[in-house]
């Protein structure tokens, strides 16, 4: 049965699917029970499941990871959602020096399945800490997974293999594509989750990204191809690990790469993936890898936000300076 | 000083016991507590000091990266170690031997952690004692969210103390002004969890005293998150036991956190790395000489008829877990490479994998002529 729904509300469902088949997944996270979130992500299941499995915590991030740490040891699932992706870094030590450590630490002992969602990302003219793309730390850090959908179809899907990983998952949902529908399949049979996937084949330059940037690659795919250019347009899905095969695969065909983030672009995610590809891919490509990126400045005030984030004139840029080569 | 009026205590420093309103309800605990309970008391004490010393000796003659004595916080550690119950969780900060040793992780064990053979050291779920951590405070919150999940499977608050479980999680002064600690204060409150916070005042973190973390008594940070508190006397085992007994009981029973201070003093240095002098002097530590927790004890029981014997045959133990622990230690054997890359992950992961083939084969690259 295939529906057409927001990836707010297909996450909402994938939650909701997830919680029923298992009673050991929780929700947690500040506002997400009675309000059902800031984006009413969570909306409505604190009705069916309770507060002991949808708890509004106190305002305190670190305090949210560390506690489902706990709850993880004694064998629940939980997912915490943290408000906005600025706030995540009050809980930082416990993702990185306890949350991504503890499996290897206690050497196949005990499991840490924690889902931490994260509303990340642009597009959304809201004050400052609420518009940032923070993959990189985490696609960084051994012991973590990063998984990042860009549809509603995937939402629902990932976070659903996002709870059932048996290891510790940050999931990125990009705000801007809260709200845009789609369909989405809810009895099919969903790709693997740390697989990235070709959603517009083309043969002149292969053109990646996740999150909010895949809709965006996909219009400079359409501005393109009235130029008589060819984009083939890659979704990474999972940014950690990342899957190469289908980047290597296009690349070897397009000889070009334009990689595109929201992040800036210093030590980015879009770095490491110029330099595999590079490495993998070197005697294919026509010119160097480019990528199209954040600045490397502080996420400025909204009315500048359209000037720092990529868009499709920078990217049909890079694509034509590329070809240029 | 830091033994106040609200500073609970049944064993004075001469070894006699104290009589007060405030403590008739632990004096009755330690009244039922037999002869051989008592001798247990002394014997863990003086051995996990035994091993301690055995453990700096390895440090100092090169065999450990870092020593962390508990040296003087003993009697803190056995009376509140032997007052949890077999189906309780306890969360270590990193100087918990003596705890450790009750619930029965080997010494070795934890030298493996500071010899560099392994970040864990033992399997937390046989033994319900958890690994150390050591960014401090953050077991404090990892306590908490199992307490809550003790609640959400309904094992606690059901009459049965028998059965009822309840956590106990160890922190220290100075861990007492971290973020982690409070934010864990509160979520234990909000959440009504059964447990008990269990902090060891041994008046320094590293060098500076705890005045600089507070110029309150710490146990009114318990207070003041309206969870009831308790200041003790931290190098009183019998004070130590009856006071945790009861605050673990009333946590299983459902009656929300408890949360204990005890004062004591850490009788060597933070670590081997440390230099006392630097920061304090000879008078004060003599005067935590005097309120060692073994010397008072051990006044206690010969005062009760203890034997000599008895004395000689627990510093016989003592000397015997020290051979054997440098025995073993000694042996101890770097762990294979694949241990770096294996559990890194519990689901299969491709870098990894990657990597770890490419380790063995540059590895075997060299042929045999490394």
């Amino acid at each position: 049965m295939s529906e057409s729904l927001s990836m707010a509300k297909a996450i909402n469902l994938g939650l909701q699917r997830a919680m029923r088949e298992n009673d050991k997944v929780l929700l947690m996270g500040e506002d997400i029970a009675t309000l059902g979130g800031v984006f009413r992500v969570t909306e409505g299941l604190k009705t069916e499941f309770g507060e002991n499995r949808v708890l509004d915590t106190p305002l305190a991030e670190s305090g949210i990871v560390g506690t489902a740490i706990g709850l993880a040891m004694r064998g629940y699932r939980p997912v915490c959602e943290i408000q906005f992706d600025g706030f995540v870094f009050p809980a930082f030590d416990q993702i990185m020096s306890q949350l991504a450590k503890q499996t290897s630490r206690h050497q196949g002992d005990q499991s840490f399945p924690v889902v931490i969602r994260i509303p990340y990302g642009g597009h959304i003219g809201a004050v400052e800490h609420h518009q940032e793309s923070p993959e990189a730390y985490f696609a960084h850090t051994p012991g973590l997974r990063v998984l990042s959908p860009a549809t509603p179809n995937d939402g629902f899907h990932m976070i659903q293999q996002a709870i059932q990983s048996n290891d510790p998952v940050i999931f990125l949902e990009p705000k801007a594509r809260y709200w845009p529908k789609g369909d989405v399949d809810l009895d099919g049979t969903p790709a693997p989750a740390h697989q990235s996937r070709v959603v517009r084949t083309g043969t002149d330059v292969t053109v990646v990204g996740h999150g909010a940037m895949v809709a965006m690659l996909l219009d400079a795919a359409e501005v393109a191809k009235g130029e008589g250019i060819n984009l083939e347009v890659i979704d990474l899905r999972s940014l950690s690990p990342v899957d190469y095969e289908p980047i290597v695969a296009s690349v070897e065909k397009t000889g070009r790469l334009v990689v595109a983030q929201e992040a800036s672009g210093n030590a980015s995610l879009g770095s490491e993936i110029a330099a595999t590809v590079s490495e993998r891919a070197f005697y294919f490509l026509q010119a160097p890898v480019l990528r199209v990126s954040g600045f490397d400045v502080p996420f400025p005030p909204a009315n500048l936000e359209g000037i720092f984030l990529p868009d499709v004139d920078r990217i049909l840029d890079a694509v034509d300076r590329t070809r240029g080569y | 000083m830091p033994y106040t009026e609200a500073t609970l205590q049944l064993l004075s420093i001469d070894g006699t016991l104290v009589e007060s309103d405030r403590t008739a309800e632990y004096r009755a605990l330690v009244d039922k507590l037999n002869d051989a309970q008592l001798q247990n008391f002394y014997r863990e004490m003086v051995v996990t000091r035994r091993f301690d010393i055995e453990s700096g000796n390895l440090q100092r003659q090169g065999q450990l990266a870092l020593w962390v004595p508990s040296l003087g916080q003993e009697a803190a550690q056995v009376g509140s170690g032997f007052a949890t119950r077999s189906q309780d969780t306890i969360f270590p900060s990193y100087r918990e031997h003596a705890v450790a040793r009750i619930r029965g992780i080997d010494p070795v064990a934890i030298l493996s952690l500071l010899r560099g053979v392994t970040n864990g050291g033992w399997n937390p779920n046989d033994s319900k004692f958890r690994l150390y951590t050591l960014v401090l405070a953050t077991q404090t919150l990892h306590a908490v969210g199992y307490a809550m999940g003790t609640t959400m499977d309904g094992k606690s608050g059901n009459g049965k103390p028998d059965l009822d479980e309840a956590t106990i999680v160890y922190f220290g002064d100075g861990a007492s002004s971290e973020g982690d600690s409070n934010e864990a204060l509160v979520f234990a409150q909000s959440y009504h969890a059964p447990i008990v916070f269990f902090l060891q005042n041994n008046q320094y973190a590293i060098s500076v005293p705890v005045s600089r973390q507070s110029r309150s008594p710490l146990y009114l940070r318990g207070e003041g998150f309206g969870i009831p508190s308790l200041q003790i006397d931290g190098n009183d085992v019998l004070i130590s036991y009856a006071v945790t007994t009861v605050a673990l009981d009333d946590a299983r029973a459902g009656k929300g956190p408890r949360f204990i201070e005890a004062q004591t003093y850490r009788l060597g240095a933070h670590t081997t790395s440390d230099d006392p002098t630097k920061y304090r002097g000879q008078a004060e530590e003599d005067l935590w000489k005097e309120r060692d927790p073994i010397s008072r004890f051990e006044k206690f029981l010969r005062a009760k008829g203890e034997s000599d014997k008895f004395f000689a045959a627990v510093k016989t133990e003592g000397e015997d877990l020290a051979a054997d622990v440098r025995a073993r230690v000694l042996a101890l054997t770097p762990p294979s490479t694949d241990t770096m890359f294996d559990h890194v992950y519990t689901d299969e992961h491709p870098l990894i994998a990657a990597q770890k083939a490419w380790l063995a084969d540059y590895e075997a690259s060299y042929g045999d002529s490394r």
